[in-house]
């Protein structure tokens, strides 16, 4: 294609990435403003970020959301893992169509439902079957497993539809068992899929208000759920400071991950 | 363990998973919607009566009835087809040439570009649609600007109404749709645009003719990942919306956690699922296409 931006598209490529990025910038720079006020200045100041140090209820949330993303991202890992493989490599067997389907739905099904019916099944297991006893935890994290299990599966599922398979075929060709060939070559050459499946499923977790707000207890207030009720009762330059804080771990991870598929790629 | 068997298990476990956690909490909540609202806890009546000797199944479609005939319903299921639709043809017309400046950008910047329309997704939802609260109230950034600027002379009324849903709701899901057109167009055949020029095209008509109709997978694909769950957002019309921008989404979480009408509840989870169920089959269609 010929390399040329007419001036329309330079114009909506600047409107889009200002529309995209205006209001993160407003955030920043609003979490230093010396006011409560967030939108009139007056002066730099750091206090928010002092006084979010000292909020021991978004503390302990944070903590309560990083145990369940960390819980639900490496379930959501292997199951995801397991599922994409099977939709990719077992071409036919019984329920194939039911199995996709499943697989894709959570993508795109509205929080409210998922959440409200998994609340729903969790009571109705714990009626019939007394476990699980209350909601937290361990709901939230069930939960976040069924949500990542769909982001890992497609992720996988289309790093293996474009991996060439005459490696694994040589592997198989020269003897090799066929969990040592997954072990040895499959596995390390799906290995970026699988870190952005994991990522992507800590972030989704990290970052659910709805379904937790559904399928949580008394003793498991996440950090969303801290946030949102925040919000509601006003506006606080806490929340910048919180905020900036996310963007400033979303960009450290983000280049290092950079950093580190390009020392991949010398290395070949 | 035998090939055979390690097949299955590699399979067993995630069906068994998704059938647990995914469909039969659907089929709960089709049962608890036909229930009555009861005091107590759970807050619903057992379907199956077995008291007197023999069973009787207990079905009621009072939620149902209040769904079809109550106003507060049928309105909020209306505008969540009118925001969520209305939202997805501005996310098209703003997501479409973002989509196509990146394809055309020259090769070095595209995937910075690509990472830049992605970056955003990775940081928190709530706190993106917290920012235009702070831009969008009455002393808020946007009127401070424009009155300092001699523009306007009152503040604008910005937060709290449609106006704002929508911009909250573009904003939200314009990632989602540059996505799938950004794959769609890369794939696009430059030598069909050069045959359009030799036979006598102008650019725009070559657009017309050939870019546009090529692209039809893609826009289809970002419309229904914008347009589904936007349907039954919760967050944007409740932070940003006001009194006349209920959608079904907040009144599902308002019957639960507010009047704890369960089969209330249940029941606007199943209507709103019918109406997903067809666009939903497309866009399983069109993520396998594309894989397959």
């Amino acid at each position: 294609m010929t390399h040329r931006l007419s001036p329309f598209l330079w114009v909506m490529l600047a409107v889009g990435y200002a529309f995209l990025y205006g209001p993160i910038a407003s955030l920043v720079v609003y979490s230093f403003n010396a006011s409560r006020l967030v939108t009139v200045w007056a002066g730099f100041s750091t206090h928010w970020y002092v006084e979010l140090m000292h909020n021991e209820a978004i503390q302990q949330a944070a903590l309560i959301s990083l145990e369940i993303a960390v819980t639900a991202a490496s379930g959501a890992l292997l199951l995801g893992t397991m599922a994409g493989y099977a939709l990719q490599r077992y071409r036919r067997f019984r329920g194939r169509a039911l199995f996709g389907t499943l697989v894709t739905a959570p993508l795109v099904m509205p929080e409210v439902i998922t959440g409200l019916s998994l609340l729903l099944l969790f009571v109705a297991l714990e009626q019939t079957l007394g476990w699980p006893r209350g909601r937290g935890i361990l709901t939230i994290a069930a939960a976040h497993i069924t949500l990542g299990t769909a982001y890992v599966a497609v992720v996988v599922e289309a790093r293996l539809a474009a991996f060439d398979r005459s490696l694994e075929e040589a592997a198989l060709d020269l003897g090799a068992r066929p969990f040592k060939v997954f072990l040895v070559i499959t596995l390390p050459l799906i290995a970026p899929a699988l870190a952005a499946g994991w990522l992507l499923a800590f972030t989704l977790s990290l970052d659910d208000l709805v379904i937790a707000s559904f399928t949580s207890g008394p003793s498991s207030t996440t950090l969303p759920m801290v946030i949102f009720s925040s919000i509601r009762l006003g506006v606080s330059p806490q929340i910048n400071a919180l905020a900036t804080l996310f963007l400033v771990a979303v960009a450290v991870l983000v280049t290092g991950a950079g950093r580190l598929m390009r020392a991949r790629e010398s290395e070949r | 363990m035998s090939a055979a068997l390690r097949r299955r298990a590699v399979l067993a476990l995630p069906y068994a998973w998704l059938v647990l956690f995914f469909l039969v909490p659907f089929l709960i909540s089709l049962k608890i919607s036909v229930a009555e609202s009861v005091i107590g806890i759970p807050p619903y009546s057992a379907l199956i009566d077995a008291s007197g000797g023999s069973w009787r199944l207990d079905l009621s479609g009072e939620s149902y009835h209040r769904l079809v005939t109550d106003d507060l319903y049928v309105v909020a299921y209306l505008n969540a087809i009118k925001f969520a639709g209305i939202s997805t043809v501005f996310c098209l017309l703003l997501g479409y040439p973002l989509a196509y400046g990146i394809v055309r950008a020259p090769r070095r910047f595209r995937s910075l570009l690509l990472l830049l329309v992605i970056l955003p997704f990775w940081t928190s939802f709530l706190i993106r649609v917290y920012a235009w609260i702070g831009l969008l109230k009455e002393n808020g950034l946007i009127n401070n600007a424009l009155l300092t600027l001699g523009v306007i002379h009152q503040p604008l009324l910005l937060l709290n109404n449609a106006f704002a849903v929508y911009v909250g709701i573009v904003y939200s899901y314009l990632p989602f749709m540059v996505l799938p057109l950004y794959a769609q167009l890369e794939k696009l055949d430059p030598a069909l645009l050069e045959a359009a020029a030799d036979l006598g095209c102008r650019p725009w008509q070559a657009f017309l003719r050939v870019t546009l109709p090529l692209s039809m997978p893609g826009i289809a694909a970002g419309a229904l990942l914008v347009f589904i769950p936007a349907v039954g957002e919760f967050v944007i019309p409740s932070l940003l919306g006001g009194p006349d921008t209920l959608m079904i989404g907040k009144v599902l979480w308002d019957e639960f956690f507010a009047n704890h009408d369960w089969p209330m509840a249940s029941a606007v989870a199943v209507a709103m699922l019918v109406l997903l169920l067809l666009p939903m089959g497309f866009i399983r269609r069109l993520l396998q296409g594309e894989t397959a």
